[in-house]
Order: structure tokens, then sequence, then C-alpha cells
């Protein structure tokens, strides 16, 4: 699937999760979608930057604009270098926190994407992909 | 050959330099003074010359400290003023104009010199520009940060409606440290006034994710063992659609959509009511100074 552009964005820090959410509500802005998706957009961004940040000691977002015929994407995939999740599944479940948190991130970040893919292995790291269409 | 070409009266080629960055469009002449630009101007051009009279070539080395120093305080200063990147490194890449025509004049009848001094000023020139450009990114980050905090701080005031009725606006992220302190300052203030409902407002956060969430629902919990009842209001369409996919459920917290009708419920478990003019004239009020904003039920 033809990507049109891509850019990459570092989060090391608190304000990174700001500025990221800043990068991906202006890509969303210049595809065209509409001011709920750009929320749900941005929502999910923030979800999966902190948990990089927090759990991955940091890492990258790759912002990919795509075209599938008629239809244009935003896809985020955001990769750390950090312990990885050993149990996939039971970190996907609602209300799952291993830090006091509401435990919604992931499972969150996954109802508010058209796709959504996780790799991840102890000791490897974690990559997450979404993608949303319009 | 650059020596020669700067240090050959250094006073014409500092006038030209600057009439350059004057007459360059972009140029900013609310946000800079004549004579600022001249201070800068007449600095640079000094620490410039003597780096070059060094002989090193390298610019992150220790003989183009000077050099490197005022370009630091030169792209801080800029990045708080306003300017932007381009227009920063302007101040850099305005001085080869001046300095290519001196080469011209100097090496009118050595095509091979003019040509080698050409390369050595642009090499020069543009290591420096896109030495200032990257110092101005750091800079405005630095800015973008504090003026989020700035906002945060900004946005903290609790103010009081009503009688027992408190009202804390929202204004920025919710994620940062900060909003520990804006939470604890809305916690205080109940102890303080005794106050029996508040309402927090968010119309002016713009993302709600989970970490906001938890933020939120634990003021109200923590508000409501000190007796006050919260409401929370600004939910705007797009965010509370998106509250439910995220899977957030606020429970029993009260959630409106404006400020207004936040207050409106909170004057009515206060036992007070908001009443209309008209109405007022037909019956009239007790205090008329009141009539307007509610009367005692
Ligand atoms: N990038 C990551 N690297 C390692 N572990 C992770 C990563 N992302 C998530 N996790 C693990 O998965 C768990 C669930 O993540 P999720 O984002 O759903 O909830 P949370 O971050 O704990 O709380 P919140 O609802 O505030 O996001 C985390 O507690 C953490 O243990
Ligand atoms: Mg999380």
């Amino acid at each position: 699937m033809p990507v049109l552009l891509s850019e990459e964005h570092q989060i090391r820090q608190p304000e990174d999760v700001v500025l990221v959410r800043q990068a991906v509500r202006q890509k969303a802005v210049e595809l065209g979608f509409n001011l709920v998706d750009q929320t749900k957009l941005v929502t999910a961004a923030s979800e999966l930057a902190r948990n990089t940040l927090q759990y991955g000691g940091g890492g990258t977002l790759r912002l990919e604009s795509l075209v599938d015929g008629l239809r244009r994407g935003l896809r985020l995939t955001f990769a750390d270098e950090g312990p990885g999740i050993a149990d996939i599944e039971q970190a996907m479940r609602d209300g799952f926190s291993t830090a006091g948190g509401l435990g919604l991130g992931l499972s969150g970040a996954r109802r508010l994407s058209n796709e959504f893919h996780i790799d991840s292995r102890p000791g490897e790291g974690t990559r997450i992909s979404i993608t949303r269409w319009r | 050959m650059l020596t020669e070409i700067v240090a050959h009266d250094e006073a014409a080629l500092l006038q030209r330099w600057i009439d350059n960055q004057f007459n360059a469009s972009g140029f900013r002449p609310d946000r800079i003074g004549r004579a600022e630009l001249q201070e800068n101007s007449t600095q640079f051009l000094s620490s410039f010359r003597r780096a070059l009279n060094s002989g090193a070539t390298d610019i992150q080395g220790a003989d183009w400290a000077g050099v490197r120093h005022i370009l630091d305080g030169l792209s801080s200063a800029r990045a708080e003023q306003g300017f932007s990147p381009t227009e920063t490194a302007t101040f850099i890449f305005s001085l080869k104009q001046p300095l290519f025509e001196r080469a011209r004049a100097l090496y009118a009848n050595d095509p091979a010199r003019l040509a080698e001094a050409t390369w050595e000023i642009s090499q020069v020139l543009d290591k420096l520009g896109l030495y200032t450009a990257e110092v101005f990114q750091r800079g405005r980050e630095a800015v973008i940060v504090r003026q989020q905090q700035e906002m945060l701080e900004l946005s903290t005031p609790v103010v009081t409606l009503w009688d027992g009725i408190l009202a804390l606006p929202l204004i920025g992220t919710l994620d940062s440290a900060r909003t520990q302190v804006v939470m604890e300052s809305l916690l205080q203030r109940i102890v303080d006034s005794g106050a029996a409902i508040a309402i927090i407002d968010i119309t002016g956060v713009p993302t709600v994710d989970t970490l906001t969430a938890q933020h939120l629902l634990k003021t109200v919990a923590a508000a409501r063992l000190m007796g006050a009842d919260c409401i929370i209001s600004g939910i705007r369409p797009q965010i509370a659609q998106t509250i439910v996919h995220l899977g957030v459920e606020l429970g029993s917290v009260v959630t409106k959509a404006t400020l207004a009708d936040a207050f409106s419920v909170a004057l009515h478990r206060a036992g007070l009511a908001v009443v209309q003019k008209q109405a007022a004239r037909r019956k009239p009020p007790a205090d008329p100074d009141r009539e307007s904003e509610g009367n005692e039920a």
C-alpha cells in the first residue's frame, strides 16, 4: 500500500507526548479527518506515546499518510526497545495495569482505531501500530 | 584568504551587511531595533575575524567558541522575540553577498582565487547558518515547553460562583506534573470555603485520555470525601464519543455539556433558582439587587 509521506518523532520526555499529540492533530487535519476522528487519533496517540515513555523507556513515533484506492489513512507506529510485554493478552485486557493506571490505554487505543497491530517480546521491546481511515 | 577579505575595511563591510539585513525580505523591524542589530553584527564580525585569523576551520573547535557564543545568544533571543528559523539564519546568510562582492573586487584579475574564495565563504557561512538554525530550534522547543507550563499556571484559578459553589475552569494539557497541583488547589479551596459543590470545567482541555480521566476521577473522589460534590462540565461531543470508546466510565459523576448547565444544577442543589426578570416584575422580589441572578427559593 503506497505510503505518501512519513515523518518520525522522538519520545524521550513528558513534553514529547504533548508534541506528539500536536503533530498527530496537525496531520489528521491535513488529511481531512473530521473532528471526532481527529480526537480519536490524538487520544490513541496520547495513550501509546505515554506507554512508550513510561514502560518502554522512550522510543519513536513514525507518522505515515496512506493511500488505498480512494481511501486516505493515517498510520502511527510506536516503537521502543524497553522490557517488552510478556503476556500481551493480559496487557490488552480492560483494567489491567502494572502501574496503578486505569488499564485502558492499550485496549482503548485499539477501540479508537480501525487497525491495530502489536508486536512485543520480553527483552526486545514493543512495536504498536494503529491505522485510521477516512 | 578569507581573513584578507574580512579584514579589509571592516567598517564598510559591517555597514553593507547591516543594510543587507535590513532590506532582507522577512526582516522584522517591529521585533528588533537597528541599535541591537548593529551591536550583534559588530560583535559577530570581530569574533569572526579573530576565528579566521586562528586558521582553524572547524567551527565546533575552541577557536570558534567566541563566534558560537554570540550565535547562541542571538538565536535564543530571536526565538523569544518570535522570529522564524529562516529569519534568524538570515543574520548569517545576508553576510554572503557583501563578502562575495569584496572577493570579486579583490580578485577581479584572478579567477582561480576568486573561485576558491567564493567556495570558502560559502562553506563557512553555510556551517554557521546551520549552527544558528539548530540552536534556534533548541531554543524554540524550550520556549514551547515553558509556554505550556505557564499556560497551566495561568489556568488554575478556582473561582467562587456563589456561596458554596466553586468552579475550576481548566485550560491546557492535563497530564503533566502541574495537574496534581491544580487539583490540590481545588481541594484546598473546598476545605477552606466549606463549599458543597465544585464544578470542574474542561472546555479548555484539548485531549481527555486515560491519565486525564484518572486525575479527574481521583479529584472527584477526594472532594466527595470532604463533603463536596463535583460536576464535570464542558465535555464537547467529540470528547464524549472518544471517552466512551476509550472505555472510561465516569460512573456516578454528574456531567454537563456547559458550565452554565452545571451552574444551574448546582444552584438547584443549593436550593436556589434563577428566575426571569419579567416574572420578578410581576411579583417584586425582596432584594432588588439580586433579582437577575437568583433568589432564595
Ligand atoms: N511499551 C510498553 N512496554 C512495556 N510494557 C507496556 C508497554 N505498554 C504497555 N505496557 C504494559 O501494559 C499494561 C497495560 O497498558 P495500558 O496502557 O492499557 O494501561 P496503563 O498504562 O497501565 O494505564 P492507562 O489506562 O493510564 O493507560 C501496562 O500497565 C504495562 O505493564
Ligand atoms: Mg497506558
